[in-house]
């Protein structure tokens, strides 16, 4: 019905509807219909968001509530039982300086759980072949499905640093940034992932975190300290025993405070000590500048005193969040390597994933449409692609069995495949466990997907052209499929 | 005016199809932000080599201001952190001012200088501060979708 319409040009008048020669009267509609995502439900790193992506944490948040529940209950025993009694007795500054430092640990807690630590966003596809370019002339050779590690080396300050590749972000991590694999992402200035606080801290965070540790530290002595000021005061009238009776808060208060109190303490006069010499977490465990290396290792970030280095942690600029949470996912911009949690997306067209009925109909439509041309365009891309890495085109999609997808492009056979050669922007696919794709996560092995031998994924596309031969033999069929698959990669 | 603009619109809505040259980072002065000066060789033919470090330069001057640790950004960080960081709800930060006089230099050079070139400078701010993205767009002739043929004719290129 379709194929006739559009195989004889005289009858388009009537299948105007559904022409798509102009693409943009159809999608205008489409767009006021469709509501957008914001960047956050399209986010490729393990984390949670909350409050339409104005909060951001991480996947595990167990420890964090168990943070808050500690601090809450210890507080709110402290504020109930012993607070009247010292106020009376000693003085109403307590309660006040209590509340104070209860405030500030509260705010500093919720500023480092809930703000970005300095996430890097990951390479979008064109960023990501250019590199791959870069360094395939670089390594002279692509031969192999494991190759030899990537790393950069620059000099700063004097002191020369090796930059590493990340092969989930596919990108050369800037100095100091690290990958987290509990959240999958590559962090700046990566401290540490920190389980009490359900978040990574890094470069945004970081200030945060150590003023959360410090007044933390200085609550839990307070708590600590007037508490048992408060039990001797009663001891000093009722006896001890009774005193315990009266107040047997205190006794909960006092055990929390004093496992408290040395790792906090601890934490504390650690992190000082990292920041005065401004040193990640890090890079101090793995003794990145400790001269046990060599004579002449030294920190090269480091501003040389002890006051500028706390300073500059502590009171310099805020850069701002580089993944812009709430922002509109741009229908035509490239997007990175998709999302691992298992939202199916597919770049330029998911926007089309919250079409109406119409919409599938024509998607349906086209499903078809792309389903019987698929084996005449695989003529082309045997030509076509003759390097090994394609990250961003989708040659050989379709639902044919055999075809194994250059570049990695997954097709479920529930969605629409893309046959899209027109708009390339299609991500690809690192983390996802489909039963027809035969290559690793990036975890598993080094080698992205577009690094595969030309070999194989050619191979199986001459096996299905040639069982395909004597349609592709009709010169007239050739055409109108040819015409279809027009019709259908607008 | 409004027909470069135009025309910078269209070049933004056809990025999809142009070849990119990437300027990376350069780290030998430690993790401030800073561009490499370094002329990419594929940028050659379409524009001289002056104006487009000029542009690097200043770009790479106006991020070093906005990370310069001076008298400022130290009470902006102190007031911050008296107020509990809540001023930041009435005021933007240094850093996000000059960001936006970052993007709106780029905007202003982009209308000058480079679209008439066929190309087009993207945000380093959308790329996750990494590169500076150039988007060269070629020369198609007389196809129809020629937007690159249109913006050095500087006439309205139609659809």
């Amino acid at each position: 019905m379709l194929q006739l319409g559009v195989a004889e040009p005289m009858r388009e008048c009537e299948y105007s509807q559904i022409s798509t020669r102009s693409s943009t009267p159809m999608e205008t509609p489409y767009k006021k219909r469709t509501p957008k995502k914001r960047k956050w439900q399209a986010f490729p790193g393990r984390n949670k968001f909350y409050c339409n992506g104005r909060i951001m944490m991480a996947r595990q948040t167990g420890v964090f509530y168990l943070t808050l529940v500690l601090i809450l209950i210890t507080s709110g025993l402290f504020f109930t039982f012993d607070c009247p009694f010292l106020s009376v007795q000693l003085t109403p500054a307590i309660p006040v300086i209590g509340g104070v430092l209860f405030v500030f640990v509260l705010g500093t807690l919720f500023r480092t759980s809930f703000s970005d630590p300095g996430v890097l966003p990951r390479a979008t596809p064109d960023e990501a072949a250019d590199l791959e370019r870069q360094i395939d002339v670089a390594n002279g050779s692509s031969s192999g499905y494991r190759p030899p590690p990537r790393t950069k080396e620059v000099v700063i300050n004097g002191q020369t640093v090796k930059l590493k590749y990340c092969f989930t972000c596919k990108i050369f991590r800037p100095p100091r940034a690290s990958h987290c694999s509990l959240c999958d992402n590559c962090v700046e200035r990566f401290d540490h992932h920190c389980p009490w606080v359900g978040n990574c801290v890094g470069k945004r965070n970081y200030r945060f975190f150590y003023m959360f540790i410090l007044s933390l530290s200085f609550l839990t002595i307070f708590i600590f300290a007037f508490v048992i000021t408060h039990v001797i005061l009663r001891s000093h009238r009722q006896g001890f025993l009774n005193a315990l009776k009266d107040t047997p808060a205190s006794v909960l208060e006092v055990v929390v405070c004093f496992f408290s109190v040395w790792s906090i303490v601890g934490l504390s006069g650690f992190h000082t000590y990292l920041i005065s010499s401004n040193q990640t977490t890090n890079e101090d465990i793995k003794g990145s500048w400790s001269s046990k290396r060599g004579k002449d290792n030294y920190n090269p970030y480091s501003h040389g005193n002890i006051f500028t280095n706390c300073c500059a942690a502590l009171c310099g600029p805020l850069p701002p969040s580089l993944i812009d949470r709430r922002g509109f996912v741009q229908s035509d911009t490239p997007q990175p390597t998709p999302p691992t949690n298992g939202i199916t997306m597919y770049g330029s067209t998911q926007s089309q994933s919250h079409m109406c009925v119409q919409d599938q109909c024509i998607q349906s439509t086209k499903f078809v449409l792309q389903a019987a041309a698929t084996p005449l365009m695989q003529s082309e891309p045997v030509i076509l692609t003759d390097e090994a890495s394609l990250p961003g085109r989708t040659s050989l999609g379709g639902p044919c069995s055999g075809a194994l997808p250059l570049g990695g492009q997954p097709t479920p056979p529930t969605s629409t495949p893309n046959l899209s050669c027109d708009n390339g922007m299609l991500p690809t696919r690192n983390d996802h466990s489909e039963a027809h794709h035969h290559f690793l996560t990036p975890e598993e092995a080094p080698s992205p997907p577009g690094m595969l031998p030309c070999g194989s994924p050619l191979g199986h596309s001459h096996t299905i052209q040639g069982f395909y031969n004597p349609a592709s033999q009709d010169s007239l069929h050739e055409d109108s499929v040819r015409g279809l698959v027009k019709l259908s990669s607008v | 005016m409004s027909t470069e603009f135009h025309n910078l619109q269209e070049l933004r809505h056809s990025v999809s199809v142009a070849t990119k040259v990437f300027i990376q980072r350069d780290y030998s002065q430690g993790t401030t932000c800073r561009f490499q000066t370094k002329f990419p060789s594929e940028l050659d033919s379409r524009i001289e080599r002056t104006l487009l470090e000029d542009t690097v330069k200043t770009l790479n001057s106006y991020y070093a201001e906005a990370e310069k640790m001076g008298g400022q950004s130290y009470m902006e960080g102190c007031l911050a952190c008296a107020t509990a960081y809540l001023i930041f709800l009435c005021m933007e930060t240094r850093y996000e001012k000059m960001l936006k006089k970052i993007s709106g230099y780029i905007q202003e050079q982009n209308e000058k200088i480079y679209a008439p070139r066929g190309l087009l400078l993207t945000d380093p701010i959308e790329r996750g501060m990494r590169v500076i993205e150039v988007s060269v767009f070629e020369d198609r002739g007389s196809s129809g979708s020629s937007h690159s043929s249109s913006v050095s004719s500087g006439g309205i290129s139609q659809r």
